[in-house]
């Protein structure tokens, strides 16, 4: 079969809102040879899950197609009627996305769910639930009979996840669609998925169209990439090439913002592509890029750009001679804080354990959680989901008490437990910046109410003398005061973060907790974000202790690692040694899964099984159930090790004496 | 399952004791003396005082509550003042006719509030969308007495075709005639809260993931609709029918009053009236069990839907 899987030519598409016609896709063209798969990447807004929705044409009711063709597998899809659509989605493309809880029903048993996938396609009951089992076991479900008859609620994030893909790969599909199908998920777990797709679309010979914001994965799932801006394509080519000499300012751009392998807040400052991203629907200039673009010159602005051509690569641009010479932007170098150890710290957790009672059972969320934070420094919380690092913030942000009174001290004083008893200099000096924005601000209320509220309730600052010192907050996270009388609908989510950490600092905190601050950002605005962090650490000597499952931007912020399993510490060290080693196991391991921009990934470590339920912790070593370096003999399984001191002044929990935690290969 | 059900069970009969305490403290302060209400004004006070000593009506509040709960919990809710009768002769049948008139509410309310609602979220924001709303939340805030004397006039008075009012008895036919109307008039008010709930419900079935997957299954629309979208869109429907079985009690008070129809709520009315303390607190009370029996059958009916509910603590 020659047909390309996918092929889309000069694709129009355009939303409805209010009567105006907003045009998302601007002529994409793009074709996925049989067995290939194609990367799509760009900011949010671009039109990447567009273009995906587009290809099997499942569309909100206000979508316009202008112009273009898409044909799957050498079939129009845009011509064909809902019947033939229907059999299309059956029988040659399926779909996975983000969020496997919410994709499956959570009314009905995975089976019924699964087997339907297969009954579509005309088999008969007793041969579509046989063949619902020989695919749960493609997808490396070890019991599959037990999956079957649990309901998606009962299965954790990375077995939803497998169902899914499961049932997309019933009908053996040409192409297979995956949007963000990892998003959401651990690294351990998102290592575990990649590597599945991966075999899977190798045995199947499925075409793949792979959508993520997160580059690493792009890059060690995909042949070739495609760069969307605006709704137009403005480079492609093959991905190892694309990822290492981009030709495009735009995929320059792109990938600069990342925390480099290694790079750190005190060695250097991130960089972030200046200005927004056009409206959907706006007159776009002759160049989609022209208003970001750091090459721009008369020719961007009067001329389209045509694709230029070379080897195996198209971009659309008036300067590609130019694009590997584009200077890093001038940035000020970070600034190295040394940070003094030798005042008390601003924080100090002795001991600290919390357990949950669920359903008559205790949950040990955290068991004996020492850790000191001093000011200025930044301690970064590393660990899978159920590890604890949220409920250690929430304990000391005072959202639940810990179990023992007096664990936790701020500046040597005792906090109160709960936040509602703690008196207002206590609240004070906690404060948290969430994940997402949205949810955290008040969306009725303009940003200058948000803030000068703030201000007087939690600065204690009286009204009268609100104004000059609501213009120093706005001006130190970087926002103008034209922005106060906005509504955070209004505000793109970076400049929502950029209200929220305004919030969180107008009291002058001692301590932000930071609870993946970035994670629901596009990269360019991260930069720009762990940047503002960086700054105001810096003036404000204030301390962070900062959740991130991107160990990228972890390491990039963080003086300090603590490194949390189960509720309890398995490591805490320098940031430069916790990653580069020697390390903890379970650290080696976390650190293995994540993947890398650039390519040259370490040789991943897998681990056995999913972290175990804190209900019933494994006996020793709480790690030794899915350690890959488990000694010989049954001292890790009968006893716990205990936090042995290392030479940089950190801690480790780890039977295997420290100089020998070095990786086997070095 | 087997848990939740001893759960629910376990506090159904807390609240029945708490009910009947309530009752019981309620109707023994209500004013006025019960013995010169029954005599009537011109009986002499040593009378009044004997017959007051005969029902019992002197001793310590929680002696007499004990042996009025004793006395229920045998299925003897004493003798009524006005027809010097047992309670109980007449309540088992104000009871089946209430039951009847309720069951026959819902039978016309749920699936009419439940397709309307359906309807209105297929049309979201055309005109069928807007007109279903408003005719449901117009009916929802017009009182009983106005949507039942409407029916009334243009049913039994204009058209004749039903009685315009009467008892729940009689042949099955004339039975049946009675109950259309007063039934019609709960439905008018229930119609908007169920209509609105199997909209929203609807509305985000229809927008959640799991219909997105089970449509680019390839399924028809049908069975998408049949097997995703309807049990999920009904389960925060069935919890408001619920929440609005306690209305539909209240509502059974004025609407059978007016139609003089001879359930629980007009028995109520008129023991309130007659200062017929044991026929009130009888009366009353099954209407607490009856209610606390239709909300326990529709969380039963919600976690028989909701596996999340069901399996709660069960793993």
């Amino acid at each position: 079969m020659s047909e390309p899987a996918l092929a889309v030519d000069d694709l129009r598409l355009a939303y409805v809102v209010r009567g105006r016609s907003l045009e998302v896709l601007r002529d994409v063209s793009l074709r996925i040879e049989p067995g290939e798969s194609y990367g799509l990447v760009g900011e949010s807004g671009c039109g990447k899950s567009t273009a995906a929705y587009a290809a099997i044409r499942y569309l909100p009711p206000n979508a316009r197609i202008l112009g273009g063709s898409v044909r799957l597998a050498g079939r129009d899809v845009l011509a064909m009627g809902t019947a033939d659509l229907r059999h299309l989605r059956a029988e040659t493309v399926s779909m996975v996305y983000q969020d496997p809880g919410q994709a499956l029903n959570p009314t009905i048993k995975v089976g019924p769910q699964l087997i339907e996938a297969f009954t579509v396609l005309g088999l008969q009951p007793d041969e579509a639930a046989h063949r619902a089992r020989d695919t749960l076991a493609k997808v490396q479900i070890a019991d599959p009979e037990l999956v079957l008859n649990r309901y998606p609620h009962q299965l954790s994030g990375g077995m939803q996840q497998r169902v899914v893909i499961a049932m997309a790969l019933a009908c053996d599909p040409t192409l297979l669609i995956l949007d963000e199908p990892t998003t959401g998920l651990d690294a351990t777990v998102e290592a575990e998925v990649l590597q599945l797709v991966r075999d899977l679309r190798i045995e199947y010979g499925t075409a793949v169209l792979f959508i993520s914001h997160d580059l690493g994965a792009i890059r060690s799932m995909c042949d070739r990439v495609g760069v969307l801006y605006a709704g137009k394509l403005v480079e492609e080519g093959p991905a190892d090439e694309v990822f290492d000499e981009p030709a495009h300012p735009y995929s320059v751009g792109l990938l600069r913002c990342l925390p480099r392998h290694g790079s750190r807040k005190g060695a250097q400052r991130l960089e972030s592509i200046p200005g927004f991203l056009p409206e959907p629907g706006a007159d776009l200039p002759t160049c989609v890029f022209v208003d970001r673009c750091p090459l721009v010159d008369d020719v961007c602005r009067t001329e389209v750009p045509e694709w230029t051509m070379f080897d195996d690569r198209s971009v659309r641009c008036h300067h590609v001679d130019k694009v590997p010479a584009i200077v890093h932007a001038e940035l000020p170098a970070g600034v190295e804080v040394v940070i003094d150890r030798s005042t008390p710290p601003v924080l100090e957790l002795k001991s600290v354990s919390k357990t949950f009672h669920q359903h008559g059972k205790k949950v040990q969320a955290l068991r004996d959680v020492s850790l000191s934070l001093y000011a200025g420094e930044t301690v970064g919380l590393v660990g899978e989901s159920g590890s604890g690092k949220t409920t250690l913030a929430h304990t000391v942000l005072g959202l639940h008490p810990p179990d023992e009174p007096d664990t936790i001290y701020c500046d040597g004083q005792p906090l109160v437990a709960t936040a509602r008893r703690r008196a207002d200099d206590q609240v004070r000096a906690i404060q948290i910046v969430f994940q997402n924005p949205d949810s955290a601000l008040n969306r009725r209320h303009s940003v200058r109410r948000i803030m000068s509220r703030t201000l007087r309730k939690l600065a204690g600052i009286p009204r009268s003398e609100v104004e000059p010192k609501l213009r120093d907050v706005v001006s130190s996270v970087r926002l103008t005061e034209q922005h106060l009388d906005m509504r955070p609908s209004q505000l793109s989510g970076g400049l929502k973060q950029r209200v929220a950490i305004g919030r969180a600092f107008a009291g002058e905190p001692r301590i932000v907790v930071c609870d993946e601050p970035t994670s629901a950002l596009d990269v360019s605005v991260q930069a720009a974000i762990l940047n503002l962090l960086a700054d105001l650490q810096r003036e404000e000597a204030t301390s962070y202790l900062f959740i991130s499952h991107d160990l990228r931007v972890v390491r990039y912020l963080s003086d300090r690692i603590a490194v949390l399993y189960l509720g309890r510490i398995m490591e805490l060290g320098p940031a430069e040694r916790v990653f580069d080693g020697p390390h903890h196991p379970y650290t080696e391991a976390l650190l293995s899964a994540a993947p890398s921009v650039e390519g040259n990934s370490r040789p991943r470590i897998s681990l056995e099984g999913e972290i175990p339920s804190a209900v019933n912790p494994p006996s020793g070593c709480v790690f030794h159930t899915r350690c890959p370096r488990r000694l010989d003999g049954d001292m890790c399984s009968t006893i716990e090790p205990p936090l042995t001191p290392t030479p940089d002044g950190g801690v480790i929990r780890c039977h295997i004496p420290f100089d020998q935690l070095s990786r086997a290969g070095e | 399952m087997t848990r939740y059900l001893i759960r629910r069970l376990g506090l159904a009969v807390i609240t029945l004791v708490l009910l009947s305490m309530v009752v019981f403290l309620v109707a023994s302060v209500l004013p006025g003396s019960v013995g010169r209400a029954i005599l009537g004004p011109f009986a002499e006070q040593q009378s009044v005082d004997n017959l007051n000593e005969e029902l019992g009506l002197n001793g310590p509040v929680h002696i007499r509550y004990l042996r009025w709960a004793g006395d229920a919990f045998r299925g003897d809710f004493g003798e009524s003042y006005k027809f010097r009768a047992p309670v109980m002769d007449f309540l088992p049948g104000a009871f089946v006719a209430s039951l009847k008139l309720a069951l026959a509410t819902l039978v016309i309310v749920i699936p009419l509030g439940i397709i309307g609602g359906a309807i209105a979220a297929f049309r979201k924001g055309r005109p069928t969308d807007r007109i279903i709303t408003i005719v449901g939340l117009t009916l929802a805030v017009t009182p009983e007495f106005v949507v039942g004397i409407v029916l009334i006039l243009v049913f039994a008075v204009r058209l004749k075709w039903l009685p315009p009012g009467g008892s729940g008895d009689g042949t099955i036919g004339e039975q049946l005639k009675a109950i259309v109307l007063p039934a019609l008039t709960l439905s008018a008010i229930l119609f908007g809260y169920i209509a609105r709930m199997a909209r929203a419900g609807t509305i985000n079935a229809l927008a959640a993931d799991y219909t997105r997957t089970a449509t680019l299954k390839g399924l028809t629309w049908l069975q998408v609709m049949r097997r995703h979208v309807l049990r999920n869109a009904m389960l925060p429907t069935i919890a408001v029918i619920a929440s609005q079985m306690s209305y539909l009690l209240g509502g059974l008070l004025v609407t059978e009053t007016m139609f003089n129809y001879k359930g629980l709520g007009l028995l109520i009315a008129k023991a309130a009236e007659d200062r017929d303390v044991p026929m009130l607190m009888a009366s009353v009370f099954v209407v607490g069990v009856f209610s606390m029996i239709m909300t326990l059958l529709a969380d039963l009916l919600t976690a028989w839907l909701n596996p999340r509910v069901r399996l709660e603590g069960a793993e």
